[in-house]
């Protein structure tokens, strides 16, 4: 078995099996959590649950006016790598063929031009924000290795890709065999690391822009 | 022994000037990228050389190969071949059958001891000592260790016999296995397709007749100079790929306009070969360039690779009881993780309970 079968075969369908395996194991043991019963009165002209948990998750999007411009940098840089990633995912055609062998659903790829020049701004983004990280003394202090290896699994499926699409450094199959590996360390480390936070965010923001909102706190 | 006529006399036989041959090795050196002074080398080595001595078996095959070679188009090249080369047994194209074919097959060895070439197509089934594929009362793999004991190199033509093709795939049931798996102490180059080009087949031979030795090979022991690119790098469809245009079914407008054939299964990005450039039945056309995906023929197992109207990169992900099993058990886990907290908050609630005295002393 040559390495890139290997890697289209048993690596990614593993990997895929321990992505739902993790996912589901770490959602289905957060929500069927029992749920503290909240027994404080709540403030006058407090919103409900929904709407407060909602107003927190929309003005998370943005930063309060009082904040100073690197941590508005580092929001801005969030949204250039998420967009970016989204774009190279979504948008690619040869990705959009593997969405719809897994689920049925097709629309129209991007030119190769736009996905190359996504990925280069998606890695600029995601170099800008190491830099920010390692160079913060705030933020080292607060990062872990879950923090570093996270970046690091992002970083390497959008350079692999990108070097397999320009076939540069190797041979194609070389390319897109380590490309597809990357893609499944990405899964297997989904679930386990800072990466579930794409299906955390919604709830951990909302659960605590309910629970300040009914202490008539807008967060 | 009777002497051998050199190739120069066999051209000259056949009314073919030395400006013929020239033409003809000036095609050979560009056809393997040499310089332009290796043809007139080439010209020379030729023109004084004994014709090569081949000799060609067939085993797990279709005769495909055979077929390939012999209806080629270009300019009589095949003709040259047969005054390259001494062809001194071939199933198929030789006039002489069953003991007299065997006995001109032992005279070749005998006469060229050490020198003479072997071709072969087909895989070798080595499954209760190769009974599945017998030939003149022998097995092939008796056949081939016998051959193969005395000459100078192996070529193995189609991907039969350079990684064991289609006898070789899922699930095997001659034990199928290429050449280069029995013979390991000869040179073995392979030139694999199904079946393989014609040209990569004579420049190969007239390289190693006229340099006496092999061309440059790549890690699947393939000449690089027909090897060296993918088809999807020679691709005229290319441009098509990096503007995000495909063919989306084989009679859909992009199909019409001659889009990019990736998403109908093409495995031209992982498949070396020359056929982009070199094309078929004299530079006629390509798979691709009459509508169709590569299957990727010249490379290992191209066969089990996925079905070949599965793009490549969507081909054989997904297996769903795999996928099923492991959402079940992630439910599984989550919900006795769940279980285990609600156990812990109930026991701690219980102790609470049941020393009150603790808890106010903390508060």
């Amino acid at each position: 078995m040559s390495l890139l079968d290997f890697a289209r075969g048993p690596a990614l369908n593993w990997a895929m099996a321990i992505f739902v395996l993790g996912v589901l194991w770490r959602l289905g043991a957060l929500l069927m959590l029992p749920r503290m019963r909240d027994r404080s009165a709540p403030r006058p002209g407090a919103p409900g649950a929904l709407k407060g948990g909602l107003g927190a998750l929309v003005r998370h999007m943005w930063v309060p006016k009082d904040f100073g411009l690197t941590s508005r940098f580092s929001l801005i840089n969030g949204y250039i790598f998420h967009l970016g990633l989204a774009v190279i995912v979504f948008g690619f055609a040869q990705h959009i063929l593997v969405i719809e062998g897994l689920f049925g659903l097709s629309w129209p790829g991007l030119p190769t031009s736009i996905i190359t020049a996504a990925s280069f701004v998606t890695l600029a983004s995601l170099i800008a924000a190491l830099v920010r990280r390692t160079t913060s003394p705030v933020l080292r202090t607060i990062s872990t290795l879950n923090d570093y290896f996270t970046w690091l699994i992002t970083f390497l499926p959008v350079l692999t890709g990108l070097l397999a699409v320009s076939h540069l450094g190797a041979r194609y199959e070389t390319l897109l065999a380590i490309h597809l590996l990357s893609i499944a360390a990405l899964l297997i480390w989904f679930p386990f690391g800072k990466l579930m936070h794409a299906f955390l965010v919604f709830i951990t923001r909302t659960q605590t822009g309910a629970f300040y909102g009914r202490r008539g706190v807008k967060i | 022994m009777a002497e051998r006529k050199t190739v120069g006399d066999g051209l000259a036989a056949r009314g073919i000037s030395r400006r013929g041959l020239l033409k003809y090795t000036a095609y050979l050196a560009s056809a393997m990228a040499l310089p332009p002074l290796a043809s007139r080398a080439m010209a020379q080595a030729l023109a004084d050389a004994p014709r090569q001595s081949v000799i060609w078996l067939s085993f797990q095959e279709c005769t495909g190969c055979t077929e390939s070679l012999t209806r080629s188009y270009s300019p009589t090249i095949e003709d040259m071949i047969f005054d390259l080369i001494s062809l001194d047994y071939h199933e198929t194209l030789m006039a002489a059958s069953g003991f007299a074919a065997e006995e001109a097959m032992e005279a070749a060895i005998a006469d060229n001891k050490g020198k003479y070439l072997v071709i072969v197509d087909g895989s070798v089934s080595t499954l209760d000592d190769g009974v599945y594929s017998t030939n003149a009362g022998k097995t092939n793999l008796q056949t081939l260790k016998e051959v193969c004991a005395d000459a100078a190199a192996v070529i193995s033509v189609g991907s039969c016999a350079a990684f064991g093709g289609i006898p070789h795939a899922r699930p095997n049931p001659t034990g199928a296995v290429p050449i280069s798996d029995i013979i390991t102490d000869k040179p073995v180059i392979n030139i694999p397709g199904c079946p393989p080009i014609p040209e990569a087949i004579a420049g190969t031979a007239a390289y190693f007749v006229t340099f006496g030795r092999l061309p440059d090979l790549d890690h699947l022991n393939r000449p690089k100079a027909f090897f060296g690119d993918s088809i999807h790098d020679r691709c005229y469809r290319r441009p098509f790929y990096d503007q995000g245009k495909f063919a989306h079914s084989f009679d859909d407008e992009g199909a019409r306009n001659g889009w990019c054939l990736y998403e109908l299964g093409c495995k031209g990005p992982v498949t070396y070969n020359a056929c982009a450039t070199m094309k078929w039945n004299g530079g006629t056309s390509f798979p691709i360039q009459s509508g169709h995906g590569c299957l990727g023929c010249s490379e290992p197992d191209f066969w089990d690779r996925g079905g070949f109207y599965q793009p490549l990169s969507s081909a054989v992900m997904g297996d769903r009881t795999l996928i099923g099993g492991a959402a079940l058990a992630g439910l599984v886990a989550g919900g006795a993780s769940a279980l285990r907290a609600r156990k812990r908050r109930a026991d701690a609630a219980k102790a609470t309970q049941s020393a009150p005295g603790k808890e106010e002393t903390r508060s």
